[in-house]
């Protein structure tokens, strides 16, 4: 491959067993320099297990890692010029925080007061300066982790490891720190690799998103692609809300899939590859991309009747039942803008798709 | 939490049975500390408090016997417990950090062995050991088997802290340029140091105490404490061996308490 040395990193066909148990089956993957990518998945899908392959704590069983075009998979982890925020933190419980953040900087040769004055440094840049004589355990949650930051950015890494950090914190601060995160790897330029199973948090976050489960990687794109364009059941079940509809392929038409629905019901939507005439698959519609009134408006309308609403805040959520057919959940802005109607429950209605709003899934 | 139906102070005779044991274990330690004060040059008549006694140890007849013994005693139990603690860091770094490998249980039952055996069958082996290789009795041979029966002492206060340890440290520490053997020196040893003070005062105290296989081993006219003690109480008991035990169990107490707490302080907090 020519273009290993433009990569941060390139997983080439890796593999990870544990006796007869497979973690990983099979991994191939570039994450470009200077790019937020995110391994999204369930607990026990390898993200992990990845990750700490990239760092050295694991071995890889088959296949190579490159760094910037450096074969790395056989190196110690002192030797790989990356570092990890750990799900822990795992801060130095004997030091204090500028001795943490120091550490790194001591150990690869610079003089204790370089060291220091560089920790110093980054604890202004995470505003922790006011705190670093104290001992980790004299700071809160939200302070920790951002010691690990510090100290795991100090070193200057060519790539950032971030394993699940904000899992430990409360909704306010790790939306707080997502954010901050995220200027935080745009200011130092720094290719960052973060693992988490929230799929919010790896939405907002990432330039790009591999969507893991059991082991290999299921889908791999852009926040948007891999929300409104999944490519299988998992993606799409895993990845926000959705309805998944059994559906029957009739036919196929200049790129356009006719699909049953059971009923009577039938919707036309883009063929993606992999789904032919006559297979029995999967439709993922967001609910937030429909919509009801009460005619048919657009030429995928489906008749139904309101079964509950239910208020959720910045959201009404609708259940509607389709004549002789499946279930679909209506999502409707709670605002007064837009086209935004709402039935009461035992109401005949329409539903109405966006365009582009169903998605057929390999199963 | 026990309710108080089934709390275990409403048995009968429980009160009785707790002050009973109390009694077998502690008043021959009180009554040795008290009279250990007795003015008098008798062991069971009382007639008032003095330090005399415990000025005879230090300046009596006997005072040059038992300071030498004193010396050896303290000579030994520092090098035994500083040689045993040592070897029971590697021991623990061994066994806690060294994954699952073959001969685990088996290891930690030859280590954690010596504990169980009966004393008079180390002491006996020890010394048909010496014997056989032909090694000549004396202050050396008091020391060796000091340092071999003290490891699982040190061991086991060693090992129980590592295990408290998350390997997340070291990893850190490795995953920031550390050498293994830097992570281990300016991460876990420090973090182990509460473990390992713990360790090495209780082998101190062990060798300290030690009667049985040092008297097997030591060579003649070499005496330790407990072996003077015990030379002198075969010449009849006297007040001065009051003094003396009530000092080594001062000694002990202390020792104890320091590993008791130190054990109990949590560094990584």
């Amino acid at each position: 491959m020519s273009n290993t040395t433009s990569n941060a990193i390139e997983v080439r066909d890796a593999v990870k067993r544990y006796g007869d148990f497979t973690a990983l089956k099979r991994i191939s993957l570039s994450i470009k320099d200077n790019e937020f990518f995110t391994l999204l998945g369930p607990s026990g899908c390898g993200k992990t297990t990845l990750l700490r392959m990239i760092a050295g704590f694991e071995d890889v069983t088959e296949g190579a890692i490159f760094l910037y075009g450096d074969e790395i998979e056989n190196l110690p982890p002192h030797q790989r010029p990356v570092n990890t925020v750990f799900q822990n933190y795992a801060l130095f419980p004997h030091m204090t925080i500028l001795d943490n953040v120091a550490f790194g900087l001591e150990m690869r040769g610079k003089s204790k007061d370089q060291a220091r004055s560089r920790a110093g440094e980054m604890l202004e840049l995470v505003q922790l300066s006011q705190f670093a004589a104290r001992k980790p355990s004299q700071l809160s949650g939200g302070q920790q982790q951002r010691v690990a930051l510090a100290r795991a950015l100090a070193p200057q890494p060519k790539v950032l490891l971030l394993d699940e950090p904000l899992s430990a914190l409360d909704l306010k601060l790790r939306k707080a720190m997502q954010l901050e995160l995220k200027h935080l790897q745009r200011e130092t330029g720094i290719t960052f690799i973060f693992v988490t199973h929230d799929q919010e948090e790896a939405l907002t976050m990432s330039d790009r998103i591999a969507v893991m489960s059991a082991g290999e990687m299921q889908q791999l794109g852009g926040p948007k692609d891999i929300y409104e364009k999944p490519r299988n059941m998992f993606v799409a079940d895993f990845i926000g809300e959705t309805n998944l509809l059994e559906v029957s392929v009739d036919g196929i038409n200049n790129g356009r899939a006719v699909c049953h629905l059971g009923g009577g019901h039938e919707l036309t939507c883009d063929a993606v590859d992999g789904v032919g005439v006559g297979s029995h698959v999967h439709m993922s519609v967001r609910p937030e991309r429909l919509y009801m009134s009460d005619k048919p408006v657009e030429t995928e309308s489906l008749k139904g009747r309101i079964k509950e609403n239910i208020f959720v805040g910045t959201d009404i959520t609708t259940i509607v039942d389709l004549e002789d057919g499946p279930e679909f959940v209506v999502r409707t802005s709670n605002s007064d803008r837009g086209n935004k109607r709402i039935f009461e429950p035992g109401a005949e209605m329409y539903v109405n798709m966006e365009l582009g709003a169903a998605r057929l899934l390999v199963d | 939490m026990a309710t108080a139906k089934y709390d275990i102070k409403s048995y009968s005779g429980f009160r009785a049975i707790t002050l009973l044991c109390l009694v077998v274990l502690y008043a021959p330690l009180v009554i040795v500390t008290i009279y250990s004060f007795n003015s008098s040059a008798s062991i069971t008549t009382w007639e008032g408090i003095s330090l005399k006694w415990y000025a005879d140890v230090f300046t009596g007849p006997e005072s040059e016997k038992f300071k030498l013994a004193a010396r050896n005693s303290f000579v030994i139990a520092i090098t035994a417990a500083t040689v045993s603690t040592s070897i029971a860091v590697f021991a623990a770094t061994a066994m806690v950090r060294g994954g699952k490998f073959k001969l685990r249980t088996v290891s930690f039952g030859l280590i954690s062995l010596p504990l169980m055996v009966p004393e008079i069958v180390t002491a006996v082996a020890t010394l048909i050991f010496f014997n056989s290789i032909g090694f000549d009795r004396g202050i050396m041979t008091i020391l060796i088997a000091h340092i071999a029966f003290c490891i699982p002492f040190a061991y086991l206060p060693i090992s129980a802290r590592m295990q408290g340890i998350e390997d997340s440290y070291e990893q850190a520490a490795m995953d920031l340029y550390a050498t293994k053997r830097q992570a281990f020196t300016k991460i876990l040893l420090p973090l182990m140091m509460p473990g390992i003070i713990s360790g090495f005062l209780l082998a101190f105290i062990v060798s300290l105490d030690d009667f049985i296989i040092t008297n097997f081993v030591k060579g003649a006219g070499v005496e330790t404490l407990p072996t003077a003690i015990f030379g002198a109480v075969k010449q009849g008991i006297k007040p001065n061996i009051m003094a003396i035990s009530t000092m080594l169990l001062g000694i002990s107490v202390i020792m104890v308490t320091i590993s008791y707490f130190v054990s109990k302080t949590d560094n990584t907090k």
